[in-house]
C-alpha cells in the first residue's frame, strides 16, 4: 500500500492544435497528494493546471505515465474496473453559473449523484439525503425546488459542493471554486470547504491563480509554469521562502492591500509569456528569467531537494543569496 | 486646491423593470483632480460599472440618467445631445474595459483598430496616423510595434490586447481615462506591468478613474478611493487613511475579509448574507440587513454621507456619532 492517496508519475498530457502543432499541457508531472491534505496547485492562465486536474481523476487520459491511486494504476484500467472508483473522485468547478443544469430543480441536481450510485432505495430516502446535504453546506430547505437562476453566485456554488459530497468522495478536485465569487463571498465558500474537509475527512486537490486563497487552505503547494512543477514544498515554506525565480516573481506580483508599500519597486517579468505549442529548450521559464544563462538553455533542471522544499531551478541557492 | 478634471454631482441612473424601477447609482458625487488616480471599489452589483458608464454617456436601454451633474474639463455633459458627447469620447475621455478580447474587432488588424480612434478625432493622414499608433505603441511598451500592428486579436496574449487597448484609449491624449477592472481577466505577473503602466499615464498626465473589486489594486495605485454599496457612496477617503481607518461597517468587513486571507488563520472573516436586491432596499440603511451594529434608526433612515474627520466621508448613523461626540 502507498503512502499517498493519490500519485501521479511522470504524465504527460499534450493536445494537438491548429497546423500539426502540439500543445504541451502537461510534461512528465510527478504529483503526490496525501490522504487528508489538502495540495494547493497554483500558476497563471494556460500553465496546465486545470488539465493536470482533470488528470488526476481521469476526465482526461494522459499520453504518458500513469496515475496511481491507493496503490492501484487508474491509468490502465478499464473503464469497468474504474467505475467504482469514480465515486471516490469528484470535482468542483469555477463556473456555478455553467456548471449547474438551468432546467433542474435544486433537489434534483443534489439527488442525480445519489440516484447515478444508488445510495438510497427510495425517492424519499433521497430527498431526505438531499436535505441534509443542503443543510450541510448552507443552503435554507425550503429551497428545495427553486431553480438555479434563482441564486446568488455563492449560493450556486454551494449547490456545487453539495452536488460533489453527495457521493460521499474521498478526494475531491476544486478548480477555482471561488474565483468568480466577491471576496465577501468568497471567504464564506473558503470556509465551509475547511469545514467538510475536517467533518467528512477529505483530500483536496485545490486549483487556484489567487495565490492568498492557496495560501489559506493549502497545506503544501506546488508552483506550476508551462506545463511543469517548479517548486513545491510546505505552503508556509514556499511562500515566507521562495527558491524558483519564478515563484518570486508570482509572490511579488500580487497587489497587496496595503498603501504603504506603494512605493516599493516591483520586479516585473520581462518579456512575453512563451506559448505551450512551442516551450523553450531547457528550463522552460529561463525566456523571462532575469537569471538564465546557457547552461538553463541546454539542460532542464530537475525538481530537486533543497530544504524541505523541491525546486526546479539550476541556480536555486544562488538566487537566494 | 487641485484643479478638477471630473466632477459628478447627485448622479442618478434608473432602470425600469418590470418589477418596478431601480437606481443601480443613487446620488454620487465624486470627483477626480488633475493628474491623479482615483478608484472606486466594490462587490459586483453595487454599481461601480454603471457610474462609469453613465460618466462615458454609454448607459445602454432602459439605464438612464435621472438626476445629477457630470463635469467634464469645466463643461457640462448630461443633457449633451449625442452627436457632441461622441466628439468628447475617445478625445477628452476614454475608457478601457475587463474583457480586452471582446472589445476588440476579432476581423480587423489592431493597428487598424487603433489608428481608427485618430482618424475619427482628427484630420489627419493614413501615414501619420499610422506613426502615431506605432509611437503609441512603443509608449505602452508593446514590445515589436511593427509586427504587432498587423495583428489580429487572437494572436495576441491577454496582457497584450490590453495594452492595445489602453494604446486606444490614449492615442488621442484624453484627460481622463475610466478604467473598468482593466486587470481582472488578467494574471497577476501581468497585472503588475498594466498597473505600472497606469501609474505612467498618469505621471504623463492623464487622470485616471480605476473601478475594481480588488483591494491590493486600489492601494497599489489608488490615491483616492470612493466605496460603493448598493448604489451608494458609503465612505470616500484618501487611500492612506481609508486603509488606516476605514470606518464604515461595510468597508470595514471587506477590508478584514482581505486581510484574514493573507495572513491565513483557523477562520476567515466573512460578511454574513449577500448584497441586497436592488428591488428591495430596505427604507433606511442600504447596509442595515447584514450589519451587526445595525440600530433601530438604521433600518427607518437613511444616514447621510458625513464628514468624520477632515478628507474623510462616512454614510453610517454609528460612526457619525463617535466622531461628533
Amino acid at each position: 500500500m502507498s503512502e499517498y492517496l493519490l500519485e501521479a508519475q511522470e504524465i504527460t498530457k499534450e493536445f494537438p492544435a491548429a497546423g500539426k502543432k502540439t500543445v504541451h499541457a502537461v510534461s512528465g508531472v510527478n504529483l503526490q497528494i496525501r490522504e487528508g491534505e489538502t495540495l494547493g496547485l497554483v500558476g497563471e492562465s494556460g500553465c496546465g493546471k486545470s488539465t493536470l486536474g482533470r488528470l488526476m481523476i481521469r476526465t482526461l487520459r494522459p499520453n504518458a505515465g500513469e496515475i496511481r491511486y491507493r496503490g492501484q494504476n487508474i491509468t490502465a484500467m478499464k473503464d469497468r474496473e474504474f467505475r467504482p472508483l469514480r465515486k471516490e473522485m469528484q470535482l468542483i468547478f469555477q463556473d456555478p453559473y455553467a456548471s449547474l443544469d438551468p432546467r433542474m430543480t435544486v433537489r434534483d441536481l443534489v439527488a442525480e449523484p445519489i440516484e447515478t450510485w444508488k445510495l438510497c432505495d427510495s425517492k424519499d430516502a433521497v430527498t431526505a439525503k438531499v436535505k441534509e446535504l443542503l443543510k450541510a453546506v448552507g443552503v435554507p430547505e425550503e429551497f428545495l425546488y427553486r431553480y438555479p437562476h434563482q441564486f446568488s453566485g455563492g449560493q450556486r456554488q454551494r449547490i456545487g459542493i453539495a452536488r460533489a459530497i453527495a457521493a460521499e468522495p474521498r478526494f475531491i478536485v476544486c478548480d477555482e471554486p471561488v474565483s468568480a465569487l466577491d471576496v465577501s463571498v468568497q471567504n464564506q465558500i473558503l470556509n465551509l470547504l475547511k469545514e467538510l474537509k475536517t467533518s467528512r475527512k477529505l483530500t483536496y486537490l485545490f486549483i487556484s491563480h489567487d495565490l492568498s486563497v492557496v495560501h489559506y487552505l493549502a497545506d503544501r503547494v506546488c508552483i506550476m509554469f508551462l506545463g511543469k512543477i517548479c517548486e513545491t514544498g510546505p505552503t508556509e515554506e514556499v511562500y515566507r521562502n521562495p527558491r524558483h525565480p519564478y515563484t518570486r516573481f508570482l509572490l511579488d506580483a500580487v497587489p497587496e492591500p496595503d498603501p504603504s508599500l506603494r512605493g516599493k519597486e516591483i520586479r516585473l517579468l520581462k518579456g512575453e509569456p512563451p506559448s505551450p505549442a512551442d516551450p523553450p529548450s531547457g528550463c522552460r521559464f529561463r525566456t523571462r528569467c532575469p537569471y538564465a544563462t546557457e547552461r538553463c538553455a541546454m539542460e532542464e533542471p530537475a525538481l530537486r531537494e533543497i530544504g524541505n522544499v523541491q525546486a526546479a531551478c539550476h541556480y536555486a541557492e544562488g538566487i537566494q543569496a | 486646491m487641485k484643479q478638477k478634471i471630473l466632477e459628478v454631482r447627485n448622479l442618478t441612473v434608473s432602470f425600469r423593470t418590470e418589477k418596478g424601477i431601480i437606481r443601480p447609482v443613487n446620488d454620487v458625487s465624486l470627483d477626480v483632480p488633475a493628474g491623479s488616480i482615483v478608484g472606486i471599489v466594490g462587490e459586483s452589483g453595487c454599481g461601480k460599472s454603471m457610474t462609469a458608464r453613465a460618466v462615458m454617456g454609454l448607459l445602454r436601454y432602459p439605464g438612464k440618467v435621472t438626476g445629477g451633474s457630470v463635469v467634464l474639463n469645466g463643461r457640462e455633459l448630461a443633457g449633451l445631445p449625442e452627436k457632441e458627447r461622441r466628439k468628447l469620447r475617445g478625445a477628452e475621455v476614454s475608457m478601457i474595459f475587463q474583457e480586452p478580447m471582446t472589445s476588440l474587432n476579432p476581423v480587423v488588424k489592431v493597428g487598424k483598430q487603433v489608428e481608427e480612434a485618430i482618424r475619427l478625432h482628427t484630420d489627419c493622414t493614413k501615414e501619420e496616423a499610422k506613426a502615431k499608433t506605432l509611437e503609441m505603441f512603443r509608449k505602452v511598451e508593446i514590445p515589436e510595434p511593427e509586427t504587432r500592428y498587423k495583428c489580429y486579436p487572437h494572436q495576441l496574449s491577454g496582457g497584450l490586447r490590453q495594452r492595445v487597448l489602453i494604446a486606444m484609449a490614449m492615442i488621442c491624449k484624453p484627460s481622463l481615462l475610466i478604467a473598468d477592472e482593466p486587470t481582472t481577466a488578467l494574471d497577476v505577473t501581468v497585472e503588475a506591468q498594466i498597473l505600472k503602466l497606469l501609474e505612467q499615464l498618469r505621471d504623463g498626465g492623464t487622470s485616471v478613474l480605476i473601478i475594481s473589486h480588488n483591494l491590493g489594486v486600489i492601494a497599489r495605485v489608488c490615491d483616492y478611493v470612493y466605496v460603493m454599496y448598493a448604489g451608494r457612496i458609503v465612505e470616500e477617503a484618501a487611500t492612506e487613511v481609508i486603509f488606516s481607518r476605514p470606518a464604515h461597517p461595510y468597508t470595514r468587513g471587506l477590508f478584514r475579509s482581505v486581510a484574514s486571507l493573507r495572513e491565513g488563520g483557523s477562520t476567515l472573516e466573512t460578511i454574513p448574507g449577500v448584497v441586497p436586491n436592488l428591488l428591495r432596499l430596505p427604507a433606511g440603511c442600504s447596509f442595515s440587513l447584514r450589519c451587526a451594529e445595525c440600530g433601530a434608526n438604521c433600518e427607518q433612515n437613511l444616514p447621510e454621507l458625513l464628514e468624520t474627520e477632515p478628507g474623510h466621508k462616512v454614510r453610517c448613523f454609528r460612526t457619525g456619532k463617535e466622531a461628533t461626540v
